[in-house]
């Protein structure tokens, strides 16, 4: 089989003197949504920033299109085609819609296609296109962090936990974006909580606990199997919708 | 920006306003002003300490601006700005002295080209000075704040030793140009030509600086770093490349400042940066730290404030700065224009 596009072997993360990451390995494939599960400080945040650079790895193997980015500083790391949408969002609240999806664009100008496609599964942001970020909701913000990523095409994007604190209607709203992304190719590492949101939309499952992944694998065979999520993350998926 | 791109969408149903400006600072300023003015008692004395204080604090502006945003970014304290400012002010002597035959001349247009070159001059040297500054102390000390003081103080000191030995340890006359000395005269009231140009300078740099952060590409990306740096750098921009930009431009500023404050003066030291840098660190705490527009308030705030306590009660002039700043604080804990921060 073909290398994965991105793939962790054995990674270490020290935040500190705290040693978070444990030998994570994990491998995300091409054109696939790869959800990674876990409970509330199992260590997937802290994975998305080891993967960005914003955390180093202190051990193990990075990979990311065949290439070596563990030694990588962040902005590298994003010039190589990786998009991150943060736990918080990080939207500039200072900024208007537009301006946050204008940095979005490292070329400097916004693809008007594109931008009608983003648009046509976001659309809120077109409503508020010329408003400061930090006057939208917290659902808008998610949705403006997730077109930044996506403002031009990119190789992977990191999602941390969207659905969190949203209400139902705007998660389904996400769920219908993460269709979109998906039909189009793009390769997705989602993290999340809500097991219903995923068990929807991902290619492939891993789970994390105690910095280590410790179950990975199609994510049918997971939605199936309920002793394994019980086992895993101490609820079956039913629990969740 | 160059993309001309509207969605369809736009505007409707939306019920937040498009930018919700926080008006209350903006107010202040006319505000302390206009209250000032009965217990000043006199108009013509009011507006003489008025456009004083304005000068004063556009220059204190000029000097503060870069500091503030150099925070923001990087989070540095650089208690070697006030060095800049010194090196600002020497560095126009280059220009200024040799070119006696210009400023003394009774020709207005002579007179402000010799500052406008000694300007060009001074920018230069102290944009060189800050880049210099930068590679050799700042960088060594990113993220470590107590180091940043210590060193950044003992590279003033050096800096400052280096103008004695470069220009001696006395100090220097500054003489203004000719066309800039004395007052326009209305009536009671006599507005020194100086103070003018000051506040002339200080809105131009303050328009600039506006349009810059608003307008621009690197202005969008400086107000997105002073917010949120790791994530800017997420987003696959060198967040380093622009700080060392904004630290070099806003040394240069703190140079034109310099000359200003040296021509206003009219006499340099070499410590004379050093002395003025506790105002410029009081502005960018009461403006907000990172934010240009509080601390273009701040800085004229602080300036009318300490004009007006010096006229009324001279003993509370020297602290009527911390006053200030005790006050504003009270009421806005993060400054005027508190800046979100990550
Ligand atoms: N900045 C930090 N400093 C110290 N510990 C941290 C920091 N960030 C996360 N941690 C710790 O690392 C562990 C994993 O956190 P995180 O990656 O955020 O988990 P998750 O995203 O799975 O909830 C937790 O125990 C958390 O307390
Ligand atoms: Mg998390």
């Amino acid at each position: 089989m073909a290398e994965a596009l991105l793939t962790l072997a054995g990674v270490h993360t020290h935040i500190g003197q705290y040693h978070i990451l444990q030998g994570v390995d994990l491998e995300v494939r091409e054109g696939e949504l790869t959800a990674l599960l876990g409970r509330n400080g199992a260590g997937k945040t802290t994975t998305l920033r080891t993967i960005m650079g914003l955390w180093k790895a202190s051990q193990g193997r990075l990979r990311f299109e065949g290439r070596d980015i563990a030694a990588l500083a962040t902005p590298e790391i994003a010039r190589a085609g990786v998009a991150y949408v943060p736990e918080s969002m990080a939207v500039f609240s200072d900024l208007t819609v537009r301006e946050n999806l204008v940095l979005g664009a490292r070329q400097g100008r916004l693809d008007s296609a594109r931008l009608e496609w983003i648009l046509g599964f976001l659309p809120a942001l077109g409503k508020f296109w010329n408003h400061q970020a930090g006057n939208l909701s917290g659902g808008q913000k998610q949705m403006l962090a997730i077109a930044r990523a996506i403002v031009e095409p990119r190789r992977l994007l990191l999602v941390d936990e969207p659905t969190k604190g949203l209400a139902p209607a705007i998660v389904q709203s996400l769920l219908a974006a993460f269709r979109e992304l998906k039909a189009t190719g793009t390769t997705i590492l989602l993290v999340e909580q809500n097991v219903s949101f995923v068990k929807r939309l991902g290619d492939r499952v891993a789970v994390m606990d105690d910095g280590r992944i410790v179950h990975a694998g199609p994510m049918p065979d997971f939605a199936a199997d309920r002793a394994l999520q019980m086992r895993l993350l101490g609820l079956a998926m039913e629990a969740h919708t | 920006m160059n993309d001309e791109f509207v969605p369809a969408q736009q505007g409707k149903g939306a019920a937040i306003p498009a930018a919700a400006l926080d008006y209350a600072p903006l107010v202040l300023v006319p505000a302390v002003a206009i209250a000032m003015l009965p217990l000043v008692g006199s108009f013509p004395t009011w507006v003489t300490l008025t456009v004083a204080g304005l000068a004063m604090g556009m220059m204190i502006f000029i000097m503060a601006s870069g500091l503030t945003l150099v925070f923001g970014l990087m989070d540095v304290l650089n208690f070697g700005h006030g060095a800049f400012v010194s090196v600002g002010a020497f560095a126009a002597t280059l220009v200024l002295l040799p070119l006696g035959d210009w400023t003394q001349a009774d020709s207005l247009a002579l007179n402000l080209s010799a500052v406008g070159l000694a300007i060009v001059v001074a920018m230069v040297a102290t944009a060189a000075v800050g880049w210099v500054f930068e590679r050799l102390i700042v960088r060594r000390v990113y993220g470590q704040h107590l180091r940043q003081i210590l060193v950044t103080m003992g590279g003033a000191i050096v800096t400052e030793q280096m103008i004695h030995v470069i220009w001696g340890a006395e100090q220097i006359p500054l003489p203004l140009p000719k066309a800039l000395r004395g007052a326009f005269v209305m009536g009671d009231v006599a507005i020194e030509k100086y103070r003018l140009l000051a506040v002339a300078v200080g809105l131009v740099v303050f328009a600039t600086m506006f349009l810059v952060l608003n307008r621009t590409r690197i202005g969008l990306l400086i107000r997105a770093g002073v917010e949120n740096g790791p994530m800017v750098e997420a987003l696959g921009y060198r967040i380093r490349r622009l700080f060392v930009g904004v630290f070099v431009a806003g040394s240069a500023l703190a140079g034109l400042g310099g000359v200003l404050w040296g021509l206003y003066r009219e006499t340099l030291t070499a410590s004379m940066g050093g002395e003025i840098v506790v105002m410029v660190f009081i502005v960018i705490i009461i403006g907000g730290l990172g934010s240009v527009g509080g601390c273009f308030l701040g800085a004229l705030l602080t300036a009318l404030v300490a004009n007006y306590a010096g006229f009324l009660a001279p003993k509370l002039a020297l602290a009527s700065n911390i006053l200030l700043m005790v006050a504003i604080l009270l009421w806005r804990p993060a400054g005027l224009y508190a800046v979100a921060r990550r």
